[in-house]
């Protein structure tokens, strides 16, 4: 029996209720006369603290909190993909239609639409057993992506009827199973689940392939896994949420699950009237029909913001159960971070860092925790994946404050923010020196069987180039470049290259948003080679402003705006060109010597 | 949305039990709403607002806007008015000044309200945001050609004491237009906690230029009670949505000083002995902050727009201060003012590199095909130009390359010739676009021009203009 109470203290989104014995920690409840969404958060004999998803104005003391018995869940099933939903799964689009343009309070809305028909193809056979996780049919949700609809996890038991071929909704009984217990229990394509707990997986695989994003920093140099979890940290202006963006549309991942916590309204809008428009690089299909949006606004209620990163992490997980590779990015961390200090200001407790509390690093390991490459639930061991990417917003672009530091000790891959170079116009802005990748060497022979066998060598070359570079220019601030000598600015020439044509990616250019893995290959090899040229020649008494004369650096800037079915044809005639032309000059220095 | 309280009447206390800061706390209140409206009166009569911050069964938080000097314990009369704060808005506001609640004090007839709308307002439903895509030309070359400024876009500039900011605001309010379009903006001031003077600069700049009738302004000035200012952004706001969506207008909302704002609220966060975040402001001042800025943008299907530019200060030039930094975490860019610039004698002193306009990509799709790789470009020789100029100071000018000395030169002229303009100068986008063409003619060879495309040069360079390709 829902217990019910009344509110005897209201401060900001915490509302503290009497009468709730019978509560459970987590409970959903209802609060106050406009029925206000809210999580029972604290209990103490009697009394239950409750954060309530919205705006508190105009609640008092006296007024009842309901609870509903069940802990705060989603809705899991066919309808996901293309939504976009506030913090606590309520389907924007549908409270736009009920409510207008600006949110108001008190409103519910089904996640899945419960009038829409789906089309049910069985895939399990009556009379079979099954246990969670079980594939029972198929639906095609949007032509992207093949929706499975599984047993849920708790049940087993023997099948004792399936529905044929047919439309059905959400709501529709499509299988009826006999438990243990004899009793039967009827499922349908909808399964509710819990935000705070992580959907269970049968064993953690290693992360051994990556998840390519065409972005050519991230791909050559700092790869993050399938199953893995990143963190961009950046000051602002440094392009985090350009770059959360691009991951989301490029990303080869099946499903993509996008949360906008505590950001811009324009970041979601644009997000919203891009990706319908943008292709899917592989079907040629809007990429919108592989998204789900979760936005929760800085401007919407704090504590949905809290709850946002758990309902988005529990769609990803859904999604993951399937067997599809997942990539969920979470924009911004620290917004998230920032609303557990504020409802824990409020409830009182004692203070860690910078008013964080103590609790924060544990939260964000169980956040990240929930990543990983999982052979699912079911008989048939699917093998799915949640990559993780968080950005994170330090105050003042300052690295070494807590959200930073606690994320850093999770995550494995790091993608630091430079505002230096986004000054510089220099995008993405991520600093080579300072970011690393841990899956590097897992990924290592992924790499050399599928895009080329000599990836890692050509990648430590780059990156010696760079670290190189690193410290002439440290030598150059002190004494000027003429003071060093001509192979020194050669690589300095080099690594110039490396940096401008093959590290800097126009986000928004038709070609050069997305690199394929072969392409970023090519172009790092032609790049290289050019490098191994260019040190014969010096080497023989070329000097470097002949070299810097050469044609051929223009073709090496124009490298990432060929298109992809062109690149081997391409970077094969320009290679040609580097040979021929420091051959040349290579020759008519001999010629003078000789 | 507006909240009901119908079901409560008026109810009288007098039984403040303790004064703290701008905090009352009143005893013997069952059923004090959250965000309820109080009426405050002094043991003389004098009346102020209130609004309740904590309810409790057995007492309220009280905060009073006009802060508590002056009351006591005994006598004061505490009335909670069953509504919570509402302002009143109407067309007829266009023209007249408010204090920072909205209360008329121009000494003209009060406002014969045609709404009452509650100061916090109601999120943007984010599906219902339409992106923010026309250029706005304000005249400014460094804005315009750089940085450029959308209808329903939120640009604060970050300036340090004594840069002419207020100067340069009342040059985008003056000057700001649809280039094709005759619309005019209508514009909502709000003054928080800046000085007397600074007000009536801005009042004597409007009048001049006849923006007048299509001006709101709402002073709170460094006089007037601090703690009013956490909630003049806010009827400013409530001002301009009731303008933009409503009227249909197009609406510009000038802020001056966000950093005023900032520290109302540290004081009251200080008085309730909150756990304090970053540098003594509250945990929640990023949310505030977003509650405030967010309110701008444009909603798909309505006519109407807010534009944003509120002025922030960066103490000691401080661009990690918190009301800073959150302020750019939040706006869509930053104009930043550097001192100095300011000193060379350049104005606007206003620095391109850290500045940034994040909707200038989407903007710049509809003005002309050369701007955003013609801002690309200046950038990049901008910044080679700083580059260089640091290494000068230490190995000195002898030692540099020929390109390098042209890159130094290219910077000098840029900042006296593009970013430098006079305070009623009005420059078209062509006439800011010409002059960062000829600049590059003149000091940059043009195999360095690696960021414009080849034909877009041959078509806008004023080297072939006109001449058959």
């Amino acid at each position: 029996m829902p217990s019910i109470g009344r509110i005897i203290r209201v401060a900001g989104p915490v509302v503290v209720a009497k009468g709730m014995r019978g509560s459970q920690m987590y409970e959903l409840v209802r609060v106050g006369e406009l029925n206000l969404i809210g999580e029972i958060i604290r209990l103490q004999e009697d009394l239950a603290t409750v954060q309530v998803y919205e705006e508190t104005s105009g609640l008092r003391p006296g007024e009842k909190v309901v609870g509903t018995g069940q802990l705060l869940s989603v809705e899991l099933g066919p309808g996901l993909l293309t939504q976009i939903y506030d913090g606590i799964q309520r389907p924007l689009e549908i409270i736009k239609e009920s409510t207008g343009d600006f949110i108001a309070r008190g409103v519910s809305a089904p996640a899945l639409p419960r009038d829409k028909k789906w089309l049910f193809a069985p895939k399990a056979k009556a009379g079979s057993k099954v246990v969670g996780g079980d594939v029972l049919g198929e639906v095609p949700e949007t032509p992207l992506v093949t929706h499975k609809v599984m047993v849920p996890p708790d049940v087993e038991g023997r099948l004792e009827e399936i529905a044929p071929e047919g439309e059905y909704t959400v709501e529709d009984v499509i299988a009826r199973v006999r438990v243990p217990d004899g009793t039967v229990r009827e499922l349908t394509m909808m399964q509710r689940w819990p935000v705070r707990r992580p959907r269970p997986y049968k064993t953690k695989l290693d992360p051994v392939q990556p998840l390519l994003t065409g972005q050519r920093i991230i791909d050559a140099l700092f790869p993050i896994a399938k199953g893995g979890t990143a963190a961009i940290p950046g000051g602002f202006g440094t392009g985090k949420t350009v770059t959360q963006h691009q991951l989301a549309q490029w990303a080869d991942a099946k499903v993509i699950v996008y949360i906008g916590c505590g950001e811009r309204g324009n970041e979601m809008t644009e997000m919203l009237e891009r990706f319908p428009e943008l292709k899917d690089p592989k079907t040629g299909r809007p990429l919108m029909e592989r998204t789900v949006m979760i936005a929760n606004t800085s401007n919407m209620p704090v504590a949905a913001r809290e709850a946002s990163v758990y309902t988005g992490v529990t769609l990803a997980e859904y999604y993951r159960d399937m067997g599809y590779d997942v990539a969920l990015m979470a924009d911004s961390t620290s917004r998230w971070a920032e609303a557990l200090r504020e409802i824990s200001g409020r409830l009182e407790e004692m203070p860690g860092e910078e008013g964080f509390p103590p609790y924060l690093g544990a939260r964000l390991a169980e956040f990240y925790e929930r990543a990983g490459r999982v052979v699912t639930l079911g008989s048939e061991d699917r093998i799915g994946s949640v990559s993780i990417i968080g950005a994170v917003s330090p105050p003042g672009g300052d690295f070494s404050e807590p959200v930073v530091q606690a994320t850093l000790r999770i995550v494995k891959v790091f993608w630091a923010l430079d505002t230096a170079l986004a000054y510089r116009r220099h995008f993405p802005a991520i600093n080579w020196l300072t970011s690393y990748s841990l899956y590097l060497e897992t990924l290592e022979d992924w790499y050399r069987e599928n895009v080329a066998p000599d990836w890692p060598e050509l990648r430590k070359e780059a990156m010696a180039i760079l670290q190189r570079e690193a410290e002439l220019l440290e030598i150059v601030r002190l004494v000027g470049p003429d003071a060093l000598p001509e192979a020194d600015r050669a690589t300095l020439e080099v690594a110039r290259v490396i940096r401008e044509d093959f590290l800097m990616q126009h986000a928004y250019h038709p070609i050069d948003t997305y690199c394929p893995a072969e392409k970023t290959y090519l172009m790092l090899k032609t790049i290289l080679h050019f490098n191994r040229k260019v040190k014969e020649a010096i080497s023989s008494g070329v000097t470097l402003s002949e070299i810097l004369r050469l044609p051929i650096k223009e073709d090496l800037a124009r490298m990432k705006l060929i298109p992809y079915d062109k690149v081997k044809e391409s970077l094969g005639e320009i290679m040609k060109k580097i040979d021929e032309q420091i051959g040349s000059l290579i020759k008519s220095r001999k010629a003078v010597v000789t | 949305m507006s909240i009901s309280l119908s079901a409560l009447k008026a109810r009288k206390y007098r039984t403040v039990s303790e004064i703290t800061g701008p905090l009352l706390i009143v005893k013997s209140v069952n059923d004090a709403a959250y965000n309820e409206l109080v009426k405050v009166e002094t043991g003389t009569g004098e009346v102020r607002t209130g609004v309740v911050l904590e309810s409790a069964e057995g007492y309220a938080v009280v905060q009073v806007f006009e802060g508590t000097s002056g009351l006591d314990v005994d006598k004061t009369a505490v009335t909670f008015l069953g509504e919570t704060l509402k302002v009143p808005v109407s067309m007829e506001m266009l023209g007249r000044i408010f204090d920072g609640k909205g209360k008329p004090i121009d000494g003209g007839p009060p406002i014969i309200p045609e709404e009452e709308r509650d100061v916090y307002g109601s999120p943007i439903n984010p599906s219902a945001r339409e992106y923010p895509k026309e250029f706005i030309q304000t005249g400014i070359s460094v804005i315009d050609g750089m940085n450029t400024l959308s209808r329903g876009q939120k640009l604060p500039i970050f300036t340090e004491a004594g840069l002419p900011h207020n100067i340069l605001a009342a040059q985008i309010a003056r000057q700001a237009t649809i280039p094709g379009k005759e619309e005019e903006f209508a514009i909502v001031f709000a003054a928080i906690g800046i000085t007397a003077e600074e007000a009536m600069f801005f009042r004597n700049e409007f009048i001049r230029t006849g923006a007048i009738e299509r001006l709101v302004t709402f002073l709170n000035l460094a006089e007037n009670p601090a703690i009013e200012r956490v909630i003049t952004p806010h009827v400013a706001l409530t001002t301009a949505e009731y303008l933009a969506y409503e009227y249909d207008m197009h609406v510009l909302v000038i802020m001056t000083d966000m950093l005023n704002y900032g520290e109302a609220l540290r004081e009251i966060s200080a008085a309730r002995a909150e756990v304090p975040g970053r540098r003594g402001y509250p945990g929640y001042l990023y949310t505030a902050l977003a509650q405030i800025y967010e309110r701008c943008g444009r909603i798909r299907g309505r006519k109407g727009s807010i534009t944003l530019i509120p002025v922030v200060t960066m103490p000691g030039g401080d661009i990690t201060h918190p009301v800073v930094d959150l302020t750019g975490y939040i706006t869509e860019g930053q104009l930043i003012l550097s001192r100095e610039l300011h000193r060379k004698g350049i104005y606007p002193p206003m620095n391109p590199l850290p500045s940034l306009s994040r909707l200038m990509k989407e903007a710049t799709r509809y003005t002309r095909k050369d701007h955003q790789q013609l801002s690309d470009q200046l950038y990049y020789c901008y910044s080679e130009a700083v580059d260089l100029r640091s290494l000068v100071a230490v190995i000195g000018e002898e030692a540099l390359t020929e390109r390098d000395r042209a890159y130094l030169a290219f910077g000098d002229a840029f900042e006296r010739r593009f970013i430098n303009q006079g305070i009623y100068e009005n420059r078209d986008l062509d006439t800011t676009l010409e002059i960062a063409w000829n600049l590059l003619c003149e000091y940059i060879p043009e195999s360095e021009w690696k960021r414009l495309d080849p034909e877009l040069i041959k078509m806008y360079c004023p080297r072939y203009r006109g001449k058959p390709s």
